[in-house]
């Protein structure tokens, strides 16, 4: 397999009223063909930044893309110029988000919506792009397909909003797909029915895959690759069975450890990251996890404060090279 | 503290199996109406349609389903915060569907409530101390204003809050902490009973914890009974001793939450535990999902028959001719409403 998407030494930042945002703080990734890449963190995590900047679809200003490249087959996306960024976008790459409610315009039919897309990217006329549109929304199991491309989007419940999302994203198959928490506003029985479809279909159209969630539990299912990332930058990286089943950075194990779980009775007490998220305004000199991390408190390292972790392969990984992390100490070993 | 230290006390003689609330046959219908100057009612979203259920004093009864199911309605209309269409709400061996003015606000002493958003349920203008002392204003507790900023500062230590932060206003606070104020202002008047409305749901996952483990040492330390509603299901089998699944404004099981997660035994608890992911791949690869079709009906026009009979993998015949059934004990204290499980 060769490599889709090559990001490199990503920096994003907005510039606001109250300051600067450390958005994404020197990011680097890459995503194969065919590859389910999870992004998890929180609020705040640059998760959801770091997708749109490669999208360039950062809000400029306040928004700024610093530095970095995006490497999507053998070409920087970020020194396009904006139409040829166009012709890149929805066609390439498509991206579906959280909200369907928000992100479907309420005044076009669901048919104008998908359509478009395949008007601009395809050149096809209005009875064969409306044919197509029809067959996709067959494809995501929407009943009724052809009537219904003259509804609007309230006419439709949430789920059903989501499959005409997918369906748009996929309309012109694309190479890489970004699904940005596309199942949180979901209820978990129509999230289950979401997946599967995305599961189903990703296999169907051969798309890489990135899909940003705060929930481990849904990337557990879905990704080859996790990403876990903290205060703009990407605390553990590697395989979904290395991340879950040895994970190596404090911050991943406290996550793990703050979930309960379905399978097992929970009698044993919660183990809690203590404090909160860190305020993006102020730039971390060191780790950005240090201020909450117990094994930098119960170690006594200084510098954590002071000197950023490089991202490197962790110890003893086993013979799997891309497991890598971002931290001085070594949780396994207990030593720095 | 004294009337905490003396609640703690009384409890330790209490029956163990004291019921604090008992609700029957619960009903809260809303009203459609039509019409633009002669207004009449043309239909009637029944959003809570016939839940009984029993609090035990001490345990933690999880209320979970999906959005729309009527499990937060069913909430706050314990609280009558909305009154009940229909049904009785025996409270601490009082009834509270009838209970109105002076009496019901004495009793809301008793009965507390955490609301899931900490963005939309604190007033932006009032600082914190204000927004916990003012149910001891309403009720006219510490007419002394020193000793009352004493309590409040008590309280805030308790929640795990620095009282140093008593003139700080909402904005000032990040999500969990604006949580933490929630739980103060619903832990001032020293309740036995709180709802918590999906308290965690707006929350980071890292924060969730924190909260639900201030929650749980709150209980031991003070006695607390919760009725826990939500719709994370793994955090409900942690929290909760037993769990009640709500469909379209019934409960459709109810039994002790590792029996209900381990058996279930109606088709939408069955689909609902099988929909949940479990954050660790190797389960997640040898996983067999029930994948219920369509989405949830209105609460408008419930289908006729079993509510549950137009996503149902299981329905025969009867699920369209009759109504759902009754709840059935099939083992210990787990009862369900199935056709199947008769």
């Amino acid at each position: 397999m060769s490599v889709l998407l090559d990001v490199k030494d990503l920096i994003v930042r907005f510039y606001t009223q109250e300051g600067t945002v450390y958005a994404v703080n020197g990011v680097s990734f890459e995503l194969e063909e065919g590859e389910t890449l999870g992004i998890v963190g929180e609020s705040g995590s640059g998760k959801s930044v770091s997708s749109l900047a490669l999208m360039g679809l950062i809000p400029s200003p306040p928004g700024k893309v610093e530095s970095g490249t995006v490497t999507f087959e053998g070409r920087d996306l970020l020194t396009l110029k904006p139409d040829q960024m166009r012709l890149i976008r929805g066609k390439e790459i498509a991206m579906i988000f959280q909200d369907p409610m928000t992100s479907l315009n309420p005044v076009l039919t669901i048919g104008t919506q998908i359509t478009e897309s395949l008007k601009l990217h395809e050149g096809m006329n209005t009875s064969q792009s409306r044919k197509r549109a029809a067959d996709l929304l067959d494809m995501v199991g929407i009943p009724d397909a052809y009537r219904r491309l003259d509804d609007y989007p309230h006419q439709f419940s949430g789920g059903m909003r989501q499959r005409v999302m997918i369906a748009m994203g996929l309309s012109c198959n694309p190479k890489l797909l970004i699904a940005d928490e596309p199942t949180t506003a979901l209820d978990v029985t129509i999230q289950a029915q979401i997946i599967e479809l995305v599961k189903q279909l990703k296999d169907e159209f051969n798309m890489a895959m990135i899909w940003i969630t705060h929930d481990l539990g849904v990337v557990a299912g879905i990704a080859d690759r996790i990403q876990v990332m903290y205060g703009g930058r990407i605390m553990e990286s590697g395989s979904s069975h290395e991340v879950f089943g040895d994970s190596r950075h404090p911050y991943t194990e406290g996550l793990l450890g703050s979930l309960p779980r379905l399978d097992s009775s929970g009698e044993e007490k919660l183990t809690q990251i203590e404090g909160s998220p860190p305020d993006m305004r102020n730039e971390p000199a060191g780790c950005p996890f240090a201020p909450r991390c117990d094994v930098r408190e119960h170690l006594n390292l200084e510098r954590c404060w002071d000197e950023r972790p490089p991202l490197e392969t962790v110890p003893n990984a086993g013979g799997d090279e891309t497991h890598v992390m971002s931290c001085w100490a070594d949780i396994r070993e207990g030593v720095a | 503290m004294s009337s905490q230290a003396m609640a703690v006390e009384t409890r330790k003689n209490l029956d163990p199996n004291d019921v604090i609330l008992e609700v029957t046959d619960l009903k809260k219908h809303f009203p459609i109406s039509a019409g633009i100057v002669f207004q009449r009612q043309v239909g009637a979203v029944r959003a809570v349609d016939g839940v009984s259920f029993q609090v035990i004093r001490g345990e933690t009864l999880g209320l979970v389903g999906e959005s729309g199911c009527g499990k937060s309605t069913t909430g706050r209309t314990i609280l009558q915060l909305y009154r009940p269409t229909e049904g009785s709400v025996r409270f601490e061996g009082q009834e509270l569907s009838t209970m109105s003015g002076n009496d019901l606000r004495q009793m809301r002493r008793r009965m507390q409530i955490i609301f899931q958003d900490p963005f939309a349920s604190l007033n932006p203008r009032m600082t914190v101390g204000s927004i916990v002392s003012e149910p001891l204003q309403i009720h006219r507790i510490y007419s002394n204003k020193q000793e009352r900023q004493q309590y409040v500062e008590a309280l805030m230590e308790k929640v795990g809050l620095n009282p140093y932060f008593i003139n700080r206003y909402p904005h000032e606070f990040s999500g969990g902490q604006r949580q933490r104020i929630g739980i103060a202002r619903a832990l001032a008047l020293e309740p036995s009973f709180i709802v918590a409305d999906e308290p965690i749901s707006a929350l980071d996952v890292s924060i969730q914890a924190q909260v639900v483990n201030l929650m749980e040492e709150l209980q031991d330390e003070l006695g607390l009974t919760y009725l826990f509603i939500a719709h994370d299901l793994s955090m409900v089998r942690h929290i909760c001793d037993r769990v009640a699944v709500m469909y379209l404004g019934k409960i459709v099981e109810l039994g002790p939450v590792d029996e209900v997660y381990d058996n279930p035994q109606h088709p939408y608890t069955q689909a609902l535990l099988s929909a949940v992911p479990v954050p660790d791949p190797q389960v997640e690869e040898n996983r067999q999902r029930i994948i219920i079709a369509g989405d949830l009906p209105s609460p408008a026009s419930p289908p006729t028959g079993c509510n549950f009979n137009t996503r149902c993998p299981v329905r025969f015949d009867l699920c369209f001719e009759e109504p759902d059934p009754p709840l059935i004990e099939v083992r210990p204290d787990h009862y369900v409403s199935c056709h199947r499980v008769t």
